[in-house]
């Protein structure tokens, strides 16, 4: 199998991420967009570790893992904080920042 | 089947003691917050924060005769020297960037433990858990609760700047840009008052935060497909050899370049900063400009110019719009702002403009002339470092400010709120007008020096015309300054607006952001030599 087919479906992936992040409005799925781009990033480490011979690039996607739930306990509380006192996770709501 | 091949690496521990002091008192500043009884936490976390400062500013200086240009071998060709960890380079740049972080956060802490001006007690919330104006909110606030908590996160946060400043290997850029990122999330969100804001800053601050490193992350995986390394001399290796596909690697250093810009708040990836510098807590927001932008710009430095140096023709171009952009950007929409925070992070903003030109010229002194003396011209690297000393004493000396401008117990950041101030309290007007003077970059401060300094070395570059750009658009940026120059002293004082007397810590923090910024703008000397001597990134 062409390896270079693992770069173009993590290429892809990272665009669902970051068309998802632009374009959805709540909170909770502009953060799973997010994960989704780490995840392409994983794909494409795995990937390439593969095809370059070395392990590097698979330790490399644990310390990705490692960091993705460092960053999910943070969001989700920064989320959940928000979503008590507003009842909202809507990011169009959160509006009293203007310049 | 492969294998990964493990050496356990030699550590040099006194030449990371800088580091490890930091980290491990944030390590140690989380205990005091699970066994110091609740009525002294916030004293032991300040001095246990200031003493792991000033301890680490001393682990610095006790090794700073090994680095940088090596005067007394100049004869025998030796250059730079600095200390090769692998994925962690302690260099001359190092060193200065370290130096800088640490002042820098020092003086911020200061701020995060200043008590008075606030009415007894700190800048932060009593209770960051409990819903905005409910009753466990007062309950906590009348219990004169405190979150300490918010020493050991700036700490944590300054181990990622500097293990971000001192990072060769794409892996450990991404971690410690987490490591700097996440603490930073926490206390963008920690106001005491406008909770609201404050909770909303942090959630845009993390949302947009989380998908820039994920584009970091997604470039620096690319790069690996690309050279199959993560650290930055695997990849420079591999771009002079010319193997891999050069899609892979336009597609990874763009994204990285992304990852780093917003960071720098470089536009088109700026929007977050005006919102989060106006809803973190003051203190915060005083921290985070500073302390993050020296980290990133570093950053930025050391991996287009030792990582990515072989595609200099590719990401030049890439630099020059977006310095272009910024800087006009920045001072444009400056103009119209009537909020002082929000006006000053334009002013961050067309800032990170500025340094960008330094970081597009891409000039590096020649350390070494042919006949074995030392040249002290500034290269890009010490010219952007003179740059980000300058803006940091001026933007913590305005945020110090901004912190004692109060009405009805509550900072007033509006424009119009803070009319006549400069005239009711001279001393006051004294330091708004040095910082917000050497912002716009007026002769005799230091900020005059950081842009001198960073055009030269831009020219010297080659890129004059960005110069001539760079130089129209400092003047469209002094009119933003001048516009709240004007608001505090020829504009009649409004009633209820007062100028808190600063408690000692903000005194000294006024007192040496104003002295930095004069003494660099007088006697500029010392710190230029002392910048073209170690500024320049050792390739490993």
């Amino acid at each position: 199998m062409n390896p270079d087919l693992y770069l173009v479906l993590a290429a892809i992936l990272f665009t669902v991420g970051l068309v998802g992040f632009i374009i959805r409005r709540n909170a909770l799925i502009l953060f799973m967009s997010t994960e989704l781009m780490l995840n392409a990033a994983n794909l494409v480490l795995v990937s390439s570790s593969w095809v370059q011979g070395k392990l590097d690039g698979q330790v490399a996607a644990f310390f990705v893992m490692v960091v993705a739930a460092a960053e999910v306990v943070v969001g989700l509380s920064l989320i959940v904080t928000i979503f008590r006192a507003r009842r909202s996770t809507s990011v169009d709501s959160e509006s009293l920042l203007k310049g | 089947m492969i294998w990964l091949e493990f050496t356990a690496p030699a550590i040099d521990y006194a030449r990371l003691a800088p580091f490890i002091i930091v980290l491990g008192a944030a390590c140690l500043g989380v205990l005091v917050e699970a066994f110091v009884e609740r009525t002294w936490r916030h004293e032991v976390q300040t001095g246990l924060s200031v003493i792991a400062l000033l301890g680490a500013v001393v682990a610095v200086i006790a090794q700073w005769d090994s680095y940088g240009l090596a005067d007394s071998v100049a004869g025998s060709g030796a250059g730079l020297i600095g200390f090769d960890f692998g994925s962690v380079m302690i260099d001359g740049p190092t060193q200065i960037a370290w130096l800088t972080l640490l002042g820098f956060t020092l003086l911020s802490l200061l701020l995060f433990a200043e008590r008075s001006v606030h009415g007894g007690h700190s800048a932060f919330t009593s209770a960051a858990a409990a819903i905005p104006g409910s009753r466990s909110e007062a309950e906590a606030t009348s219990a004169q609760l405190e979150h300490a908590e918010v020493f050991p996160l700036a700490l944590f946060s300054l181990a990622g700047m500097m293990l971000l400043t001192a990072g060769q290997d794409l892996l450990v850029m991404f971690v410690a840009l987490e490591i700097l990122s996440l603490p930073l999330y926490v206390l963008a969100a920690l106001a005491r008052h406008r909770r609201l804001g404050s909770q909303e800053a942090a959630l845009k601050y993390f949302l947009l935060g989380a998908a820039a490193s994920g584009m970091f992350l997604f470039g620096a995986a690319l790069l690996f497909a690309y050279s199959g390394s993560f650290d930055l001399a695997g990849l420079a290796l591999a771009q002079t050899a010319g193997v891999g596909s050069d899609w892979l690697l336009i597609a990874g250093l763009a994204l990285v370049a992304a990852g780093l810009l917003f960071k720098i708040g470089a536009v088109p990836f700026h929007q977050w900063a005006p919102d989060v510098y106006q809803g973190a807590p003051t203190p915060v927001t005083g921290f985070m400009s500073v302390a993050t932008k020296v980290a990133a710009v570093f950053a930025l430095l050391r991996l287009f110019y030792v990582g990515l140096g072989p595609s200099w023709w590719t990401w030049r171009p890439v630099f020059v719009v977006a310095a272009i952009a910024t800087m006009a950007l920045g001072a444009v929409v400056g103009i119209v702002q009537s909020d002082v925070k929000r006006l000053l992070a334009y002013s961050s903003i067309t800032h990170a403009g500025f340094i960008l030109v330094g970081v597009a010229g891409a000039f590096t002194a020649v350390s070494l002339a042919a006949d074995g003396t030392i040249s002290h011209a500034l290269g890009s690297v010490a010219s952007i470092t003179t740059y980000l000393v300058a803006y940091g004493c001026a933007t913590l000396g305005c945020f110090a400010c901004v912190t004692l401008v109060q009405s009805q117990g509550r900072e007033a950041t509006d424009l119009a709120a803070w009319s006549g101030l400069g005239r009711s309290k001279p001393w006051f007007g004294a330091v708004m007008l040095i910082s917000l003077l050497s912002l716009a970059g007026i002769p005799l401060t230091a900020g005059f020096v950081g842009k001198l300094t960073v055009f030269v070395a831009a020219w010297r570059g080659g890129l004059w015309w960005l110069v001539l750009v760079a130089i129209v658009l400092s003047v469209v940026a002094v009119y933003v300054y001048f516009r709240l120059v004007a608001v505090l002293f020829f504009q009649p004082p409004r009633p209820g607006v007062e100028v808190k007397t600063p408690g000692p810590a903000t005194v000294v923090v006024l007192a040496l952001s104003v002295l930095g910024t004069l003494a660099f703008g007088l006697v500029p000397g010392p710190l230029t030599k002392l910048l073209a001597s170690v500024g320049a990134f050792l390739v490993p």
